[in-house]
């Protein structure tokens, strides 16, 4: 049995397609692309450090918008948002086959395509999902913040959501779970790295962060929520196929 | 703002405008304009869900729950003994400005009962949406429920700043509405949607040659049928819905099944439950019409006034027409593909795409999603073993029930359970 190569990269895109070019360079005959946070040593594997190389990871990407397509482009990131555990594997295996001129967009009976368009089915339903649990607070600074901490590393793709919306105020969103933040100051989004408080999220530190105004609207919006539900429909399965427990934390409608 | 007010007739005008079940806030080409506040070029969200699993997308309000007209089967109605409130048009603009910076909804869905007349109402509601654009810059969602009878003028003005304008038909058919909403008449709904229709039309024409033509209505008009409180079949209800979707381009009929307020004698009693299998059917039958491209006739006719409530109206019909099965995976068009039990559209797309590559077999369906207990019995694909033995309509249905757990079965028995109090129902 021969050794495996084992790619490691830092576990960002960029490096995955540093990786993915050294594959194409050095042409391996078994190789794992793994990221740092993941591997773990082991005997039969051979360790490579990929260092992520802005220039070569760019070749990578214009290539696969060119010669795979600009959707598969967008799939292969997406998927690559899922931060599953064959994430590596999957992508690899699709950029290999696309670019032997597979369309790895459509051939739904492939299974790895199958698994791809899983992955960016589970990606988008999550990213639709944080666009639409956002829940902002204005805080005394006049910055809209809002918290979410997402099955998957939705945030790059809310963010040019959230941009376009809106425009006309600052906002902060934070990754609780990957302490990263977004932050769109009126001109341009940028991704800050920070960490915030737990506390900010408690009831008597509120008055310390938040206007005053604030308080008030949440509780409009509460209030609202109330009203507009329908008793003699109520159908407690269905509104948590919808809203599920997990998400509660962040939505002011589901605060006591 | 006095939030202690604000919050008192945010609950009664809320409450109000519940039921009117549209909430859509998609299909609208918006975008946001000049770095102003908001954007609805997108799908539409929903933000959060009711305890009874429906979508809250746009804060849906009555802008009052005064009214000088008695819809028998309306809550806001001049003769029931409620608490009424009236919002300022400025305190509809801030309510909805602040909901919408905080991402709570896509805009706003403003309804009112009827004060003074037809015209001096619409022209509140226009108010308010022209201020929302005008003054605040505003590219979130704006949906207006006209009111029935008002003036061609306004109509104009309203489609100038909403994305989507509606006027509720209601009763489905024109004896109920005599018998139970004498103050109105056919042609105040018809009146409105017809103008708007019209201007939708001139607007798409106009645009072509200027391209500085004002957006109208960019996401056209819709309206809603009760059901179950004036005795229509779902024929009849289906064929005016038809009309509608035909005769003014509706982007969408609503469905909503009618909840009991009153001890009226001329609607179901207090109690009576919520026809809410019913309403499924219903928009089912309505998408079959607007997606799978089936004809109204071959669902609902003289032999079959009713959907049935058992089955879904899309196996309902492969059963009485076995002789189109089975349907061979690999060669048929989408057209037939659509009409096959347990394959929704998007499995029909994938179908259409996977089997440009290789001849698909049971594994490949598998992988695609599709609903096997349903499908095996009516189509053939690149295997040898299939379910297509000669079984009648009635054998094939008992086989499919027996395995296929509706889901809506569990839903609706729950819905028994739960069925307490007694909420009213719908405005304008
Ligand atoms: S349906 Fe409209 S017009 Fe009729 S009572 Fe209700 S609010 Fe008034």
């Amino acid at each position: 049995m021969g050794m495996i190569d084992q790619y490691i990269y830092d576990g960002t895109f960029e490096g995955f397609l540093s990786s993915v070019f050294e594959v194409y360079e050095r042409k391996p005959l078994v190789v794992k692309i793994v990221s740092e946070r993941i591997a773990t040593e082991n005997f039969f594997d051979e360790e490579h450090i990929i260092y992520t190389d802005q220039v070569k990871a760019d070749r990578v990407w214009k290539g696969i918008q060119t010669k795979i397509g600009k959707k598969a482009g967008d799939w292969i990131y997406r998927a690559f948002l899922s931060e599953k555990p064959d994430r590596e594997r999957v992508l690899l295996r699709i950029i290999k086959k696309g670019f032997l001129g597979h369309r790895v967009t459509e051939d739904y009976a492939d299974v790895d395509v199958l698994r791809l368009s899983n992955l960016v089915k589970m990606v988008g339903r999550e990213k639709h999902r944080m666009d639409a649990f956002v829940r902002f607070k204005l805080t005394k600074d006049n910055v809209y913040f809002a918290e979410i901490e997402p099955d998957f590393d939705t945030l790059p793709l809310n963010a040019i959501h959230f941009k376009n919306r809106y425009a006309d105020q600052k906002w902060l969103i934070y990754d609780r779970c990957r302490h990263y933040g977004v932050y769109y100051d009126l001109h341009k989004i940028s991704y800050v790295k920070l960490e915030i408080s737990k506390d900010i999220n408690t009831s008597e530190a509120a008055p310390f962060y938040f206007t005053h105004d604030e308080m008030h609207y949440q509780d409009l919006w509460k209030n609202y929520f109330k009203s507009t539900n329908i008793p003699s429909r109520k159908n407690m399965r269905l509104h948590l196929q919808h809203v599920p427990r997990r998400y509660w934390k962040y939505l002011s409608e589901k605060q006591p | 703002m006095n939030f202690e007010r604000i919050k008192e007739k945010l609950n009664i005008l809320a409450d109000a405008a519940k039921y009117d079940v549209s909430c859509s806030s998609s299909g609208s080409k918006r975008a946001n304009k000049n770095k102003g506040l908001g954007d609805s070029s997108g799908m539409g969200i929903c933000h959060t869900y009711t305890e009874d699993g429906r979508c809250v997308s746009l804060l849906k309000i009555l802008l009052t729950n005064h009214c000088i007209f008695d819809c028998a089967y309306c809550v806001t109605r001049k003769s029931n003994d409620i608490k009424r409130a009236a919002f300022k048009v400025q305190e509809v603009v801030d309510l909805t400005i602040n909901f919408y910076r905080r991402n709570y909804i896509e805009g706003l869905f403003l309804s009112s009962g009827i004060f003074k007349n037809a015209d001096y109402t619409m022209e509140r509601l226009v108010a308010v949406a022209k201020k929302l654009r005008e003054e605040e810059n505003f590219n979130g969602y704006i949906h207006l429920k006209s009111i029935p009878g008002a003036s061609d003028e306004l109509m104009r003005e309203a489609g100038l700043y909403a994305d989507r304008l509606s006027v509720n038909i209601e009763i489905p058919s024109e004896k109920g509405l005599k018998l139970l909403a004498p103050d109105k008449k056919r042609e105040d709904f018809i009146k409105p949607m017809q103008k708007v229709k019209n201007e939708i039309i001139q607007y798409k024409s106009e645009k072509k040659l200027i391209k500085s033509t004002p957006i109208y209505a960019p996401a056209g008009q819709s309206t809603q049928m009760i059901i179950g409180a004036s005795g229509e079949t779902d024929a009849e209800i289906m064929y005016t819905s038809a009309y509608f979707y035909k005769q003014f381009k509706m982007k969408r009929v609503y469905y909503s099944g009618y909840i009991p307020i009153s001890y009226d004698e001329r609607l179901p009693s207090i109690g009576t439950e919520v026809p809410m299998m019913r309403e499924n059917r219903l928009y089912q039958t309505d998408w079959l019409l607007r997606f799978y491209g089936f004809d109204i006739r071959e669902l609902l006719n003289k032999e079959h006034p009713n959907l049935e409530t058992d089955i879904d109206p899309k196996l309902s019909w492969a059963l009485r027409n076995l002789e189109h099965f089975p349907v061979d995976i690999n060669k048929a068009d989408r057209r037939m593909l659509a009409r096959i039990p347990g394959i929704g559209m998007r499995s029909v797309h994938k179908i259409i795409q996977a089997r440009r590559y290789r001849k698909l077999n049971w594994e490949h369906l598998k992988a695609i999603g599709i609903s096997m207990n349903r499908a095996q019995y009516f189509l053939i694909c690149d295997s040898s073993t299939f379910e297509t033995k000669d079984r009648t309509a009635a054998q094939l249905k008992s086989l499919i029930m027996g395995t296929s757990g509706s889901k809506w079965r569990g839903a609706y028995s729950n819905q028994l359970n739960l069925f307490g109090s007694n909420a009213p129902l719908t405005t304008s």
